[in-house]
């Protein structure tokens, strides 16, 4: 069946997920104690600068101790999913248990941080300025909704995104492979359906992590 | 140099059963042998100074491979399937 490139196939008992998630601390080398190093580590230098710059920008200054923990996990999540896309391999974040552990316990440790330490500020987010009085009760119960589903659309978001994207490369390469032998020219134009979807799919993967670590220092900036 | 020194590349074909029983195979032993190879490898195709998509893309080869070998016994069923 077609979900069975989900599965997590077992060798003498280890799951692929194990290599999957530890192969990206191979492509990730330590930069060295010397100021030019090799061409791998000036990229992955430049692409971190990049990265967190654009993350710390709109936070204060205690807002930067969640610095190392968004940079880890957007560069995680980048890495695991355009590994994914090369053939054979297995993807963890089409898991929804490894991206709901992601997203629940982070958006909750934010949650926590905003009723700790502002609990009137964190509270006053429930209500937008400006709302007509008999609409505020409604708009409450709505805003509480809203909060409690941060996690759940988190998680689910990530998920679904790369199932569906994985699933459709699968289906569109079935369609490619029967049609050969029986109409070429249809052969071909789903062959270009299927190019134009790869490239898609690294979009997609880059800007699927971009999100995830995006939203999460959004919920960060309201609490902290 | 003594045998147990020598690395597996100069170690002539005749010898090698006595080289073998000289390895040290317990796990750190086994771990440092991972560790050399990784770091041979690394400054051979990486930790250059103009390198280029050859030595990341040998990685990648060899972990589609090895995801390839973990999934064989799942794979190998497809090609007699009627539909997939």
């Amino acid at each position: 069946s077609f979900f069975d490139q989900f599965t997590s196939p077992c060798l003498l008992g280890i799951p692929l997920i194990l290599p999957s998630l530890l192969f990206p601390t191979l492509l990730l080398p330590k930069p060295g104690n010397r100021w030019i190093t090799n061409r791998l580590s000036t990229l992955q230098l430049w692409l971190i600068h990049l990265i967190t710059k654009q993350l710390m920008i709109p936070l204060n200054k205690t807002g930067h101790k969640w610095a190392m923990l968004l940079t880890s996990l957007m560069i995680l999540l980048l890495t695991v999913n355009l590994l994914g896309l090369l053939p054979y391999t297995f993807t963890p974040t089409t898991q929804l248990s490894m991206n709901m552990a992601l997203a629940f316990p982070l958006w909750l440790a934010t949650l926590l941080t905003g009723l700790r330490n502002q609990p009137s500020i964190t509270l006053g987010h429930l209500l937008p300025e400006g709302t007509p009085t008999p609409l505020i009760p409604a708009l409450i119960l709505i805003e509480t909704t809203s909060l409690l589903i941060r996690p759940l659309a988190l998680g689910v978001r990530l998920t679904a995104n790369l199932t569906a994207g994985h699933l459709l490369i699968q289906l569109i390469s079935t369609a490619t492979t029967a049609l050969l032998p029986i109409m070429p020219t249809i052969s071909i134009l789903t062959v270009s359906v299927l190019l134009l979807l790869t490239v898609l799919e690294v979009a997609v993967a880059m800007i699927q992590a971009y999100v995830f670590v995006l939203l999460l220092s959004l919920y960060l900036q309201e609490n902290i | 140099g003594p045998l147990s020194e020598r690395r597996l590349m100069d170690v002539r074909l005749g010898e090698l059963p006595t080289w073998l029983v000289t390895c040290d195979f317990s796990p750190q032993g086994l771990l440092g042998g991972v560790r050399r190879a990784w770091s041979s490898y690394y400054n051979k195709y990486i930790n250059v100074k103009r390198g280029g998509p050859a030595g990341i893309s040998m990685l990648l080869a060899g972990y589609c491979l090895l995801s390839y070998s973990w999934n064989y016994q799942h794979i190998k069923r497809h090609r007699w399937r009627k539909y997939h």
